[in-house]
């Protein structure tokens, strides 16, 4: 699994353009996250792939190429901060729920909506830790669940920023 | 001064120096075909809209410069495909211009609406869509850079209907190119560097492998240098033909699949490979795991996303041939390499052998014969555009380029039908050189309506045509592989002679050796375009051969046969 982080042009397409390059690497992504960053013409990937490291390589540098991409890391190798974000409807009666308002505790999750035979329950952290939750859940009834995909930063001043954009550009073409 | 975007288009492709573009009209891009009327350009009517992006391309492999094809939406756009996708492979700078349906029916499923930007998605450097007059001119100006920029491309720019009639200002000061701007990537560092050097300096048996991209970098003068300071052996790939001149000692020929035998197996012996500009294409390596198995390797290259994608490398130069080649100069230790040039020389054998000049008429016409003759009477500096098959190997082993850009292949995705058109469009890039077509009879069949074009266009092209009744290259499969099971590729031809003739173009018939040099040489000397259909031995093979997936010293040879000997037994 290789983890790449890449800041490419907000516009329409682009995101398409980001599949199907990997899809014609023959890639298999296995999550793909975008966001907006604080400038709106740039949003933020986090690409996460199924490939070794010459695939991970292969997939940045091709990013890289498209014209709309500013920037493609491959931070697999660097320390990371990842994320990933679930909403998980759970089966939950008058009996059962103390027990897993306990769980919930221990997963540092949140129970953000509540109705008579089910709550829904928000928990964010590393893939592991959702995957613990939902594991645990289970046996009580899982009937939903969204996840976000991941999220990931590198740690401390590792930075990684879009280059800036206001750089005149040559008018000899 | 206030245009309409099609006028603004025009006005943008004069000022990027265009004068002639390829295409064919269809309603959606026809208010460009009415400010085209009007404007300085040059259109080439072409008989199908495939033809106009091999055009395109055959005018960019000649001259270096961006080529520009144009076609209507829908069935013009699609036709355009298999052109892209044959620049795409080549790193080939073509623009193609389509023009699309107005911008409030998009997605409305309208008359000749396709989502040609999402078709070449994959086979395009960069597409857009412009659905404003006043994004044109920035936007074409962006397609040009992109094209013939770091590692050239086709670039799609799809024109909506509205985008072209409606008006805008024209400013073309203003509409200076808004490109993301992209992080500086670090190339290589000092200790990758160095390690080059080292390597260089030390190897006793190093071989250069030279590509299309020495070319594309126009740094056939410092390579040169740096082949001769280093006195290291060349070896090219198909792509890379004419990128050092045939007649130089150091140079060896093609590699590969079909490459000289001495070739391959000084590649299997080097223990150093510097690969310039070539990508380590699988019809050059042939099995990965026997390739080069003693040799380290040095890669300099443009692009990373090659480096070590299909061959590992010890130093990795990435950047510019030319500037990477500079660089390195003063570090280059001049070294004699004798027992190394003595063993690739006694692999070679004697090259009088080879020449099938010299050996006996046996009545027969030999594909061999006929490139040699072309080679010999155009003194080997015609523009040679090929087609796809046993003919385009013939010509790469038998007509010696001296001058880069003077063969002109679809390489990498293997085009069929591409050299009639793409002859068309290096005509017009080099107007004043003599170019020809070596076609088989198979492709010639693909594109053969372009002959129209050229007598609309009143240009001078010579065509030789390799006809061996087969879909050769494939009968040579089926005779190697499949038990001589030659299923679907016998292929019956019309009279090319007669068909040339009813197109308006001197056509002759040749059978013999005899009449094949008189013929080239008189059809030289006609003014106008002629077409020569060669009759050439039916089942001849091309040799050596790597079979797919076999190692590179794994070659087939040619069976005991003096009279088309192409390469002597090391
Ligand atoms: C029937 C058939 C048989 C074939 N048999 C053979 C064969 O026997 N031998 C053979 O060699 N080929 C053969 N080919 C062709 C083969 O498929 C490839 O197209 C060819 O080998 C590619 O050559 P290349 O790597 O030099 O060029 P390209 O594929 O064009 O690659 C050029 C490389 O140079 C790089 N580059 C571009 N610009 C620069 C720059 N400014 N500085 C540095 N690098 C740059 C590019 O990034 C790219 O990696 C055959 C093709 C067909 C159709
Ligand atoms: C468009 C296309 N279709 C199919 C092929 C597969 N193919 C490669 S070589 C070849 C035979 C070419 O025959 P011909 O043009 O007669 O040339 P020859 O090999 O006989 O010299 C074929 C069918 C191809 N390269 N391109
Ligand atoms: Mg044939």
């Amino acid at each position: 699994m290789q983890t790449l982080v890449a800041y490419v042009e907000n516009k329409p397409g682009v995101l398409n353009r980001v599949a199907s390059l990997a899809r014609r690497l023959a890639i298999n992504i296995d999550s793909l996250t975008v966001g907006p960053t604080d400038n709106d013409q740039i949003a933020r990937m986090t690409i996460v792939a199924h490939t070794d490291a010459k695939g991970g390589h292969r997939l940045e540098a091709s990013l890289e190429k498209l014209v709309d991409v500013l920037l493609a890391e491959n931070v697999s190798e660097r320390s990371l901060l990842e994320r990933d974000l679930a909403l998980i409807k759970v089966r939950a009666d008058q009996q059962n729920r103390p027990h897993l308002m306990e769980l919930i505790k221990v997963f540092r999750g949140r129970v953000v909506d509540v109705a008579p035979d089910s709550l829904i329950i928000e928990v964010s952290g590393t893939v592991d830790k959702i995957d613990g939750l939902i594991e645990v859940l289970r046996p009580f009834g899982v009937l939903e669940m969204a996840r976000s995909g991941r999220i990931s930063m590198t740690r401390g001043g590792d930075l990684l920023q879009p280059p800036p954009q206001d750089v005149p550009q040559s008018a000899t073409v | 001064m206030k245009l309409t975007g099609a006028e603004i288009l025009c006005e943008s492709l004069t000022k990027l120096g265009v004068r002639d573009l390829f295409g064919y009209p269809g309603g959606a891009i026809l208010p460009v075909y009415d400010a085209l009327g009007k404007s300085k350009l040059h259109h080439v009517l072409v008989r199908h809209e495939q033809g106009a992006t091999h055009m395109a391309d055959g005018y960019a492999r000649a001259s270096g410069e961006v080529g520009v094809a144009m076609a209507t939406s829908g069935p013009g756009a699609t036709n355009m495909v298999t052109g892209i996708a044959t620049a795409m492979l080549d790193s080939s700078p073509v623009v193609c211009i389509t023009g699309q349906v107005s911008s409030k029916l998009l997605g409305s499923d309208a008359f000749q609406e396709i989502d040609i930007t999402g078709i070449t998605m994959p086979i395009t450097k960069h597409n857009v869509i412009v659905s404003r007059a006043e994004d044109i001119a920035r936007t074409m100006r962006e397609a040009f850079v992109i094209a013939n920029t770091g590692r050239p491309g086709p670039v799609l720019v799809d024109i909506t209907k509205d985008a072209q009639q409606a008006s805008a200002e024209f400013d073309w000061e203003a509409a200076t190119p808004k490109l993301p701007v992209k992080r500086k990537q670090k190339n290589f560092d000092q200790a990758e560097f160095d390690r080059a050097v080292e390597l260089l300096n030390t190897a006793k048996r190093p071989l250069i492998l030279a590509g299309h991209g020495i070319m594309v970098s126009g740094a056939m003068k410092t390579f040169a240098e740096f082949v001769k300071s280093a006195n290291i052996p060349v070896a090219m790939t198909l792509l890379g033909i004419g990128c050092f001149p045939a007649n130089e000692k150091l140079n060896l020929g093609m590699m590969g699949m079909h490459g000289e035998a001495w070739v391959n197996h000084a590649i299997q012996e080097a223990d150093l490979l510097i690969a310039v500009g070539m990508r380590f294409d699988d019809r050059v390596t042939g099995d990965l795991r026997t390739y080069a198995k003693t040799a380290r390797k040095i890669h300099i290259e443009i692009d990373r996303s090659e480096i070590n994608k299909n061959v590992a490398v010890d130093a990795a130069l990435v950047g510019d041939a030319r500037e990477v080649l500079e660089s390195l100069l003063p570090h280059i230790a001049t070294r004699e390499h004798g027992d190394w040039l003595a063993r690739i020389a006694e692999m070679k054998g004697d090259s009088a052998v080879r020449d099938i000049q010299s050996l006996p008429d046996n009545g027969h016409l030999y594909a061999a014969h006929v490139i040699n003759d072309i080679w010999k009477a155009t003194n080997g500096e015609a523009i040679v555009v090929t087609d796809v098959g046993q003919h385009q190997m013939w010509e790469a082993q038998y007509y010696h380029h001296n001058a880069p850009r003077s063969l002109i292949t679809s390489g990498g995705l293997g085009t069929m039908g591409f050299a009639l058109p793409a002859a068309i469009g290096a005509k017009f890039a080099k107007r004043d050189a003599e170019v020809w077509v070596v076609v088989g009879d198979g492709g010639f069949q693909m594109t053969m309506c372009e002959l129209a074009t050229i007598v609309q266009e009143k240009i001078n092209i010579k065509i030789a045509i390799v006809n061996n009744g087969f879909l050769g290259m494939v009968r040579q499969w089926q005779e190697f592989f499949y038990d001589k099971r030659y299923v679907a590729t016998p292929l019956v031809a019309p009279d090319f002679a007669a068909l040339a003739n009813a197109f308006g173009i001197r056509g002759e018939r040749v059978s013999n050796r005899t009449d094949s040099i008189n013929t080239i040489r008189a059809a030289r000397e006609y003014p106008e375009s002629v077409l020569i259909d060669f009759r050439v031995e039916q089942e001849d093979s091309v040799y050596p051969m790597v079979p797919a997936g076999k190692g590179l010293h794994e070659m087939i040879r040619r069976p005991n046969n003096p009279l088309v000997e192409t390469a002597t037994e090391p």
